[in-house]
């Protein structure tokens, strides 16, 4: 006797689609998304119904550095541009502490974002309290965000949430930024986040499609409590991007999710808007896949290929080694570092110069 | 030999460190430690190690200060309580190292500009940062060859090295830290970037210093800046190594640094630690060796 696996009935369910193509997007576009693009592209997603738009330089608030490549526009540029011409639609930014700072998300607040996502590294919450009660104070949609969640377990992920909810944060994200997560270790981990929190703090979920789980796995935290969960329209993100907005829209409508999204807008958007912007076909890969596969960051992706390229070193190398060294999101210095290591040892560079 | 007797304030990972520190030294000898909590691990441990303490604060040691001749205190407490305290202290003569990154008084990183502080006999001399610490001699080693339009800087710290006041505080690490980079280091404009790493086993503090030069770098001399900087901070860091570069690309000059403490208090990997106890220690032995040849004299600044 066969049985058939049945879907879980989500019927009913809302949730809150926070679209990253012009954050995450970012970083799958080297920064260089100009002014007047990101307003059309926001403006589309607006029109498409979708409620959250998240608008900065990949890595955040302060993220315009060496480190991290100067955008085409500072952030204050960006959002003054975008937040005006929203008609239904609120202006969310990334504000990792360690980069950004309470100076630049008032500076942020000013110019019109309205919700910011506080992201720390999952083992280091306690380094938001500053910045989750600012935007409190200043009256944002506050949310705190745990990154690459894969590398620690589902209680002490779940303490790391309640600490940012102590600090204010209405929401707590669990953020499978290597896109490593398979379904079952999102499910674990929401599940903890859920028993651990107070009943009216939200929980979300950020994927990345690395290892093509970017639906799967947001389904899965909808099934145990998700009401917020991050996509990328067109899949617009860093690695292998992230959840494809529109395929997860037209996935909800399946199950009878609310959404609140238009899904044909969005394809439309999708094919006439986004595929064009790419610069490189945003997919599973050959690269993108071993960042999934050896759970490493997925902003190191594009790095790792242009520094590989310098040193004669295949990305894929750089990319194991880095997560070998267990190297986090921020570390993009250690990519030159690695890379540099790996080509004297395999004597293509000179051993370094001697006083 | 005669030592001029120093109170620590503040009995986190950085008091006690200096302890092990200022119990080396030559000139400096730690008499007092400070703390706000009696039953805390970090005042029982001083105790231990032969030190008076306080669970009262600064105030608290005050009424011991011209009995037990304290000429140097060290504050790594936090930036929003130094002020006070040394206001308190240098009414009584008392020199401070602030610790914390309140930077009240003249920013201090000894190969660079100790020596200056010394001669203007300062009353409060601060230690910017553990990054700043680890950071500002290179950033300063390229700006002495030519100018530094921009000087960005990336901290790596082991999160076991990261005590409970930085993590709470990690914007003002930020800004006095960006901030030295600029009026230390000699570059334009700075910007400062900390990342805590929880790797087990920890990692060892890295550092990568990016400098835009203006105009072409000059590779050969910024190559030998940059390597007599690193032996000048070897003398009271012995672990602070090159691990990469100098790399020039374009206008950009790079440098891999890693930091290996001595395991004093924390294992070798807390390098955060080290650079900044014993730059402090450094700082302080540098005013007592003054103190003893008698070629300067503290004094008491005016009540305000």
């Amino acid at each position: 006797m066969s049985t058939t696996r049945q879907e879980p009935d989500l019927r009913g369910r809302k949730v809150l689609l926070h679209d990253m193509c012009l954050r995450d997007g970012m970083h799958a576009k080297r920064e260089q998304i100009p002014v007047e693009q990101m307003v059309k592209v926001a403006t589309a997603l607006d029109e498409a119904g979708v409620p959250l738009i998240q608008v900065t330089h990949g890595a955040g608030l302060g993220g315009n550095s060496l480190q991290h490549g100067f955008a085409l526009a500072s952030n204050e540029a960006y959002l003054s541009a975008v937040a005006p011409k929203m008609k239904q639609a609120k202006v969310s930014v990334l504000l990792i502490p360690g980069l950004g700072t309470m100076r630049e998300l008032q500076s942020a607040y000013d110019c019109g974002a309205r919700a910011v996502t506080v992201a720390t590294h999952c083992t280091e919450a306690d380094t938001s309290p500053q910045h989750i009660a600012y935007a409190r104070k200043l009256g944002m949609d506050t949310t705190g965000f745990l990154m690459m969640a894969h590398l620690n377990d589902p209680v002490n992920l779940a303490q790391q949430g309640k600490l940012m909810e102590s600090y204010g944060a209405m929401t707590v994200y669990v953020v499978d930024s290597a896109g490593y997560m398979l379904p079952g270790d999102v499910t674990a981990r929401m599940k903890a986040l859920r028993d651990a929190l107070k009943p009216e703090t939200e929980i979300g979920f950020h994927g990345h499609h690395n290892l093509g789980m970017g639906i799967a796995n947001s389904l899965a935290a909808i099934e145990e409590g998700a009401t917020r969960i991050d996509a990328s329209v067109g899949g617009l993100g860093a690695g292998a991007g992230n959840t494809p907005t529109e395929v997860f829209v037209a996935v909800c409508d399946r199950m009878d999710i609310t959404t609140g999204c238009d899904l044909f807008k969005l394809m439309d958007m999708t094919q006439e808007i986004i595929f064009p912007m790419m610069d490189h076909i945003v997919r599973v890969d050959r690269a993108s896949l071993t960042l999934g596969y050896a759970g490493v960051y997925s902003t190191f992706l594009l790095h790792a290929e242009r520094l590989g390229k310098k040193y004669g070193i295949p990305a894929r190398d750089i990319l194991v080694e880095l997560g070998r060294k267990k190297m986090i999101g921020g570390q993009e210095d250690m990519i030159e570092d690695t890379a540099l290591n790996l080509a004297k040892e395999r004597g293509l560079l000179p051993t370094p110069k001697a006083a | 030999m005669k030592k001029i007797k120093c109170a620590l304030i503040g009995s986190g990972n950085i008091g006690t460190d200096l302890i092990y520190k200022l119990k080396r030294s030559a000139v400096l000898e730690p008499v007092w430690m400070v703390g706000i909590d009696a039953a805390s691990e970090g005042l029982a441990r001083a105790r231990d190690m032969g030190l008076k303490t306080t669970a009262e604060g600064v105030d608290g040691l005050l009424p011991h200060v011209r009995s037990d001749g304290i000429q140097i205190a060290f504050d790594a407490t936090s930036a929003y309580v130094h002020a006070e305290n040394s206001r308190k202290l240098n009414e009584l003569g008392v020199m401070m190292v602030d610790l914390t990154p309140a930077a009240i008084g003249p920013l201090c990183v000894p190969p660079v500009n100790l020596r200056q502080h010394a001669d203007k006999l300062e009353m409060n001399v601060n230690m910017i940062s553990c990054a700043g610490q680890a950071t500002i001699p290179i950033v300063h080693a390229v700006s002495r060859v030519q100018p530094v339009d921009y000087a960005e800087i990336v901290a790596s710290l082991a999160s076991k090295s990261i005590g409970p006041g930085t993590r709470a505080n990690l914007d003002e690490f930020t800004y006095t830290t960006s901030d030295a980079l600029v009026r230390v280091g000699g570059a334009k404009r700075g910007k400062a970037l900390a990342i805590i790493n929880p790797a087990e086993p920890p990692m060892i503090m890295r550092n990568t210093i990016n400098c835009l030069t203006e105009g072409e770098p000059q590779q050969a001399r910024i190559i030998d800046s940059v390597l007599s900087m690193i032996e000048e901070v070897q003398k009271y860091v012995p672990g602070y190594q090159l691990v990469n570069g100098p790399v020039f690309d374009g206008r950009r000059v790079s440098v891999f640094m890693k930091v290996a403490g001595l395991g004093d208090y924390l294992p070798t990997y807390a390098g955060n630690l080290d650079i900044m106890t014993a730059a402090a220690c450094r700082t302080a032995e540098m005013f007592a060796e003054e103190i003893l040849a008698g070629t300067i004299q503290l004094r008491a600044t005016e009540a305000a």
